[in-house]
């Protein structure tokens, strides 16, 4: 049977309460994993370990960081992500909203993009969630 | 002071678990002052121990070529203290392991009562950070002969495990450049 939106959610903000010591009530969707959530680099490696538990799946780094596209040359001129660099940002990540960074795509913006909902989507695409 | 918080493994199955045993003893300085009329291992030395059981279990999976180091600590639940006379015995099973890191699950028993259990997180240091071994090889080797892993270390299918060349051909290097030191004692005296 598929998971629901809402099981995935729950799942989700367990994890990410286990992982970063945060009360359920912080967990919203709007939630920015970094600057809300306190989320370190480290933290993310604790996170994609407790999602493919909770879910059953496999999470390859490039699809939740980035850093190739953010460290290339070909993507990247002065410190900003260019056009081509968005597009592919998009079509690596389609689960990330990147309307207000597309207004700033300066790099170091980046860190604090990813929020609660963007990665319940996430896992959504991965597990097939109706 | 010696920075060794496990004495001996006692088991050791490549990839998946390890058990190493600590005795605890009221000559330790580190149980000096941390809990007055009251010896005992503080916890964070527990910790280090079975960091040091799993992370080795960890590193050994990749011949020792993968900088192991302790990340994160999930979870951490000590039942009661452990005192001089106590042997500490640490259990570590591999949970799960990635590109970038593994976790573990570690408890502490002394005789058969559960003393601590934690969730451990390492992470295997990338490109990042200064590269080169974390250890000076020779000293390295030395420390895991002393903790007996390979006296005990077993496959998955109880074949014998042996010392990655890498570190085999530092320890010959070590023991080819040994000179011992004519004993003082003359032959024939008293």
């Amino acid at each position: 049977m598929a998971v629901t939106k809402d099981e995935v959610y729950k799942k989700v903000q367990f994890a990410l309460c286990e992982a970063l010591g945060v009360d359920e009530e912080e967990v919203t969707p709007q939630a920015t994993m970094i600057g809300d959530l306190g989320a370190e680099s480290i933290d993310f490696l604790d996170i994609v370990f407790k999602l493919e538990k909770a879910f059953g799946i496999e999470i390859p780094r490039k699809e939740l960081s980035p850093e190739d596209i953010l460290t290339s040359a070909e993507f990247v001129q002065d410190g900003k992500v260019t056009p081509a660099g968005m597009a592919e940002l998009k079509r690596r990540m389609p689960f990330v909203d990147f309307a207000k960074f597309a207004a700033d795509p300066l790099v170091r913006n980046f860190s604090n993009l990813l929020t609660v909902g963007d990665l319940c989507r996430y896992v959504e695409s991965k597990v097939g969630a109706a | 002071m010696r920075w060794f918080w496990i004495d001996r493994f006692e088991e050791f199955v490549r990839g998946r678990r390890a058990v190493a045993r600590k005795c605890v003893a009221l000559s330790e300085e580190a149980l000096d002052g941390y809990s007055p009329g009251f010896p005992s291992i503080p916890s964070t030395l527990v910790l280090e121990g079975m960091a040091q059981t799993a992370g080795l279990l960890i590193g050994e999976m990749g011949g020792f070529a993968q900088r192991v180091v302790l990340a994160k600590i999930g979870r951490a639940v000590f039942h009661f203290p452990a005192r001089p006379g106590d042997t500490l015995r640490y259990t570590a099973d591999i949970l799960d392991v990635k590109g970038d890191g593994a976790m573990a699950s570690v408890t502490s028993h002394v005789d058969d009562r559960l003393q601590g259990e934690v969730e451990m997180m390492f992470a295997f240091l990338d490109d990042r950070f200064p590269s080169g071994p974390l250890f000076e090889p020779v000293d390295f080797v030395a420390m895991i002969r002393a903790f007996s892993m390979y006296d005990v270390g077993r496959t998955p299918d109880g074949e014998r495990i042996e010392l990655p060349p890498f570190y085999a051909d530092a320890e010959r290097a070590a023991q080819a450049g040994y000179a011992p030191t004519p004993s003082p004692v003359v032959a024939g005296g008293n």
